[in-house]
C-alpha cells in the first residue's frame, strides 16, 4: 500500500492505535477511562469545528450549542421519553444537523467577523433556551440516568471499556471522512473559500452554498459528540452547551492543528491531559490556559499537527520538484527559472493571497 | 401611561449604558478592524474593579469609577501591545481566538479573587425624583446624566484634540494616515484603551442597579456587539442610535411580554439584520 | 458566431458612470480587445460581465443566455473564466493545487463518494488531475507544478492563472492585462499562449495596456474612453481612426510610463 508510506498517515494511525490500547493499561481505571472516552466525544465535535474553522476559515462560536443540542436530545428522550438510545442519538444527530442548515441559511450571507458574531449569537441563544426553558429541560437541576446505548446481550455499555470502544469507533469514522474530505474536491472548495472568497467565487465555486454546508457539517459531528457525550457521563447540566464548551473545543483545535486530519484528536487529547493536571483548580484553569491561548495563536498557530506536516510536506515538495524538474515535461520553448524554488514561502497555514483587497 | 414612561426612562438609561459600552467596541473595529470578543469581560472587569475601590478601599463613588477607569484604560493599552499588536497581519480568525482567549482569562482572574457568587454594590446614590407621575430612582438619572457628558466630551475629543483626530483618520483610512505620519500602533493602543475607559465608566455607573458576577459580561458583550452591528461596524451615530433603540426595545418588551423576551431581543435583532444584510443595517452599501 | 453579447450596458457608482452604454459582440474563434486609457472602464466592464458587478443598465448573454444577473460562480459555471489583473492565485499551494482548484466547477462527485471513495470518485479525481496536468503544460508551466505559487517568477504566475482559468473548461475567457508586469522579452511568447486559445476551443476577451501585442494579437478591438464606446474594429481600421488616435494612442507613450 502506497498510503503506509505516507508519514502523515502513519502519524496519525499511531496516534489511533495507541489511543486503542489505553484500555489495556487503564482498563481497571474506571475515572481515567472516563476522562479519555469523554476527550474523545469532544474531539468528535472538535471534528466538526476543524470543518468549518481549519477548512472553510470561519471562526464558528456555535459548536458548544450544537454539543449541546445533541447532549440535551439524548438526555431528555431517553428519561423523560424513555426513547431507546439509538433511537434518541438519531434525532439528535439530524435534529442538530437540520439546525445548523437552517441557521447555516443565514450564516452563508455572512463572512469573517460577521460570521463569529452571528454564530455567537446562534450559540448564546441554545444556552439561553437550555438553560431557562425550565419545564423542557429542567434548566440547573439537569438531566439524570441518560440511557447507555442498548446491545441486547451482545455488549454491556455500562462497562466503560465498552463505551470507550464505542465512541472510538465513531471517531474513526469521523478521523476517516475529515480524511477523505480533505482529499476530495469538496474539501479543495473549502480550503479555496478559506484563502480567499472572492477568487473561489472566480473559479466557480458557489461560496455561499459551500458555507453553508460546511457549517451544517460542523453541527453534524457536534451533535454526534453531545449525544454520546450524554451517555457516556449520564448526567448533564446546561454547562454542556455555554460559550466555554465552544472555547474548549478551539483550545483542542488550536493545539491540535486547524486544517489537519489528526489535529483535533492530538489536541483534545494533550489538553484533556492538561486540564486533568490543573483540575484542582478547575474554574481557575484559564489563568493559565487563557495566556496559552493567546501565545499559542500568535506563536505557533499552526498546531502540533500542523508543524509536524508543515515538515513533511517541504520535505516531498523537494524531492518532488526535483523529479518534476529531471522529467523534462515541460514543452520546448519555456523559459525555466529554476531558482525560482529557492525561497520558503509562507508556511501552509497562514493564509495569504497575491489578491488586492476590493 | 405612568407605567411607560417610567419604562421609557429605564430604557434610555440603560441606553446610555449601552451606548458607552458600544462607541468603545466601535471606536476598536474602526481602528483596529477586529471584533474585540473580549469587551464584555473588560466591563465585568471595570465593574468589579470599581467595586473594589468603593467597598474594600472607601472612595468616594465617583472617584472608584474614575480609579478603575484610568487601571483599565492601561490595561487595555496593555491588551493591544500584548494580543493584538502581535496578530496584526495574521488571519482574522486568530485575533478573534486571542479575544476569546483574554476573555476567559480576566473571568478567571475576577473569579480567583472576588468569588463566582453575586455580589451587590451599594447605591451610593439614593433617592428618586417624580417626573410625570413616574418614579425615576436617581441612579438612572445620573446614568443618563453622566452619559451625555462622556459622549459630549468624547465628541469634542475626536473632533478636536490631536488624537482624537487621528482616530477618525485612521478609521476613514488607515494606509492613508500613515501615509501622512500618524503612527498606527500608537493610535491603536489609545483606541482600545479608551474604549476600556469608556466601559469602566457604564459598567460603574449600572453596578449599583445589577448585581456583580465574573459572567456578567457575556450578555453585554453580545448585546453591544449586536448594536454595532446594527449600527454598522465603525459607525459611531450608528452605534449610538443603535444602543438606545436595543435598550428601549429591550424594557418594553420585558414590560410587556416577558422578561425572557426582553433578554432574547438582542440576539433576535442581530439574526434577523445579519439575514436582511449581512454586513449590518447601516453599513455604508458595498458596490457590486 | 456571436457568443457573447452586450447591449446598453452601464453602470453607475454614486452619481458617476463607470461604464456608459456599451454594446459588444464577442465572435466564437476569436480573439477580442478591449483598450482604454486607465480609467476608461473596461475592468468595470469585465466584472460587470463576469458577475462581479451588478449592472445598472443593460444586459448581457452568453450563447443565447441571459446571463445579466448571474454571479460569478454560475458564470464559470456556463463557460466563462476569467483571470485578474493582479494576479490571484492560492499562494500556499502548488501551482497543481491551484490548478485543480479550477477543476471544482466541473467535478460532479460530493462528499459521499469521497468517503466511499465511489468509482465516481475515482474516475473524476484521475479526470482532474489529467486536465490539470494538460492545462499547466499547455501554458508551459508543467515544469514548476509542485512549486508554491509564492515561490514562483511573476510570469510563471500570470501563465499559472490562465491554466487555472482554462481548467474549468470555458468558452471564453476573460484575460485581464494578462502580460502585466511580464518583463518585455517575454510578451511575444505570452502572445503566442493567447493566440494558441481559441485553437482549444476558447474564444478570448482580453483587457491590455501594451498595444503593440494588441495589434498582433486581436481580431476585433473596442476603444473604451470614460466608459463609453469611441471606436470598434479591425487592428488596422482602429490604428486609422481619428479619434482613437486622438484620445488614446497619441499618448500610449505616457500611459506606458
Amino acid at each position: 500500500m502506497n498510503a503506509l508510506k505516507n508519514p502523515r498517515i502513519l502519524g496519525t494511525l499511531a496516534v489511533l492505535l495507541i489511543i486503542a490500547l489505553t484500555p489495556v493499561a487503564f482498563g481497571d481505571e474506571n475515572y481515567i477511562m472516563r476522562v479519555i472516552t469523554v476527550g474523545l466525544c469532544s474531539a468528535i465535535a472538535v471534528y466538526g469545528m476543524n470543518i468549518i474553522l481549519g477548512f472553510t476559515g470561519q471562526l464558528s462560536l456555535a459548536q458548544g450549542g450544537f454539543f449541546g443540542i445533541g447532549a440535551y436530545t439524548v438526555g431528555l428522550l431517553t428519561t423523560d421519553f424513555d426513547w431507546s438510545f439509538w433511537q434518541a442519538f438519531l434525532v439528535g444527530v439530524v435534529g442538530t444537523s437540520a439546525i445548523g442548515y437552517l441557521f447555516g441559511l443565514i450564516a452563508l450571507r455572512t463572512k469573517d467577523e460577521y460570521f463569529a458574531i452571528f454564530t455567537m449569537a446562534i450559540g448564546f441563544i441554545i444556552y439561553l433556551t437550555i438553560s431557562r426553558w425550565e419545564s423542557v429541560t429542567h434548566a440547573h437541576s439537569g438531566v439524570n440516568n441518560v440511557k447507555f446505548p442498548e446491545a441486547g446481550d451482545l455488549i454491556d455499555f455500562s462497562n466503560p471499556t465498552a463505551m470507550f470502544y464505542l465512541v472510538f469507533i465513531i471517531l474513526l469514522a469521523c478521523v476517516y471522512v475529515t480524511y477523505a474530505i480533505r482529499r476530495s474536491s469538496v474539501g479543495r472548495t473549502l480550503l479555496t473559500i478559506r484563502t480567499s472568497e472572492d477568487l473561489a467565487d472566480a473559479i466557480g465555486v458557489n461560496v455561499g452554498l459551500s458555507k453553508q454546508l460546511a457549517f451544517a457539517a460542523s453541527a453534524f459531528f457536534g451533535g454526534i459528540g453531545g449525544g454520546l457525550y450524554a451517555s457516556v457521563v449520564g448526567f448533564i447540566g446546561p454547562d454542556a452547551a455555554t460559550v466555554d464548551k465552544t472555547f474548549e473545543f478551539l483550545m483542542f483545535i488550536l493545539v491540535g492543528g486547524m486544517g489537519t486530519v489528526a489535529g483535533p484528536l492530538v489536541g483534545t487529547m494533550i489538553v484533556t491531559f492538561l486540564f486533568e493536571l490543573f483540575q484542582d483548580f478547575q474554574a481557575y484553569r484559564f489563568i493559565v490556559l487563557g495566556p496559552i491561548i493567546i501565545a499559542l495563536v500568535i506563536f505557533a498557530p499552526r498546531g502540533v499537527v500542523g508543524y509536524l506536516g508543515g515538515f513533511i510536506d517541504k520535505r516531498a515538495r523537494k524531492r518532488r520538484i526535483g523529479s518534476a524538474r529531471k522529467d523534462g515535461s515541460t514543452p520546448a520553448g519555456t523559459p525555466s527559472s529554476a531558482d525560482a524554488a529557492g525561497h520558503r514561502g509562507a508556511p501552509a497555514d497562514t493564509i495569504t493571497t497575491t489578491e488586492e483587497k476590493k | 401611561m405612568t407605567l411607560f414612561i417610567q419604562q421609557l426612562f429605564n430604557g434610555v438609561a440603560l441606553g446610555g449604558v449601552y451606548c458607552l459600552a458600544a462607541i468603545g467596541l466601535t471606536l476598536v473595529f474602526g481602528v483596529l478592524r477586529i471584533p474585540n470578543l473580549a469587551h464584555g469581560s473588560l466591563y465585568m472587569l471595570g465593574a468589579y474593579v470599581t467595586y473594589f475601590f468603593l467597598t474594600t478601599v472607601g472612595v468616594p463613588y465617583v472617584a472608584a469609577i474614575g480609579i478603575a477607569a484610568l487601571i483599565l484604560f492601561v490595561l487595555g493599552v496593555l491588551l493591544e501591545r500584548l494580543v493584538f499588536h502581535p496578530l496584526r497581519n495574521s488571519p482574522h480568525t486568530h485575533h478573534m481566538i486571542a479575544a476569546i482567549g483574554a476573555m476567559f482569562f480576566f473571568q478567571a482572574v475576577a473569579q480567583a479573587i472576588w468569588g463566582a457568587d453575586f455580589r451587590r454594590m451599594e447605591t451610593p446614590i439614593s433617592g428618586s425624583l417624580r417626573i410625570l407621575g413616574a418614579e425615576i430612582s436617581a441612579q438612572r438619572i445620573v446614568i443618563i446624566v453622566t452619559a451625555v457628558v462622556v459622549l459630549s466630551l468624547l465628541t469634542w475629543f475626536i473632533k478636536r484634540s490631536i488624537h482624537g483626530q487621528t482616530i477618525e483618520a485612521i478609521e476613514q483610512d488607515r494606509t492613508g494616515s500613515a501615509l501622512v505620519g500618524i503612527n498606527p500602533a500608537m493610535v491603536s493602543m489609545l483606541t482600545l484603551g479608551l474604549s476600556a475607559l469608556l466601559v469602566t465608566i457604564a459598567a460603574g455607573l449600572v453596578s449599583p442597579i445589577n448585581l456583580l458576577s465574573p459572567t456578567m459580561g457575556d450578555s453585554l458583550n453580545l448585546k453591544v456587539f449586536a448594536i454595532i452591528i446594527l449600527g454598522g461596524l465603525g459607525s459611531l451615530p450608528g452605534a449610538i442610535v443603535g444602543s438606545f433603540a436595543l435598550a428601549i426595545a429591550e424594557t418594553m418588551t420585558s414590560t410587556y411580554i416577558s422578561s425572557a423576551v426582553g433578554e432574547a431581543v438582542a440576539f433576535i435583532v442581530l439574526v434577523a439584520v445579519l439575514a436582511i444584510k449581512p454586513t449590518g443595517l447601516f453599513a455604508k452599501a458595498v458596490q457590486r | 458566431m456571436t457568443l457573447l453579447e452586450i447591449r446598453g450596458l452601464g453602470k453607475r457608482f454614486g452619481g458617476l458612470d463607470a461604464v456608459k452604454n456599451v454594446d459588444l459582440d464577442v465572435q466564437e474563434g476569436q480573439i477580442t480587445a478591449v483598450i482604454g486609457p486607465n480609467g476608461a472602464g473596461k475592468s468595470t466592464l469585465f466584472n460587470l460581465i463576469h458577475g462581479f458587478y451588478r449592472p445598472t443598465a443593460g444586459t448581457v448573454s452568453f450563447n443565447g443566455r441571459d446571463i445579466t444577473h448571474s454571479s460569478p460562480h454560475n458564470s464559470v459555471n456556463g463557460g466563462i473564466a476569467r483571470t485578474f489583473q493582479t494576479t490571484h492565485l492560492f499562494d500556499d499551494s502548488t501551482l497543481l493545487e491551484n490548478v485543480l482548484a479550477g477543476r471544482i466547477v466541473r467535478s460532479k462527485s460530493n462528499v459521499f463518494d469521497a468517503i466511499f471513495h465511489t468509482p465516481r470518485h475515482r474516475r473524476e479525481s484521475a479526470l482532474n488531475q489529467d486536465k490539470a496536468l494538460e492545462a499547466l503544460d499547455f501554458c508551459g508551466v508543467a515544469e514548476f507544478r509542485h512549486d508554491l505559487a509564492s515561490n514562483v517568477p511573476q510570469e510563471v504566475q500570470k501563465r499559472t492563472a490562465v491554466a487555472m482559468a482554462l481548467a474549468t473548461e470555458p468558452e471564453l475567457i476573460l484575460l485581464d492585462e494578462p502580460a502585466g508586469g511580464i518583463p518585455e522579452e517575454e510578451t511575444t511568447d505570452f502572445g503566442n499562449l493567447i493566440r494558441s486559445l481559441p485553437g482549444r476551443g476558447v474564444s478570448v476577451l482580453l483587457v491590455e495596456h501594451k498595444m503593440s501585442m494588441i495589434m498582433g494579437l486581436a481580431d476585433t478591438i473596442l476603444v473604451l474612453d470614460h466608459g463609453q464606446k469611441l471606436a470598434i474594429g479591425s487592428p488596422a481600421e482602429i490604428q486609422s481612426n481619428p479619434d482613437v488616435i486622438r484620445a488614446y494612442l497619441g499618448s500610449t507613450k505616457d500611459e506606458e510610463n
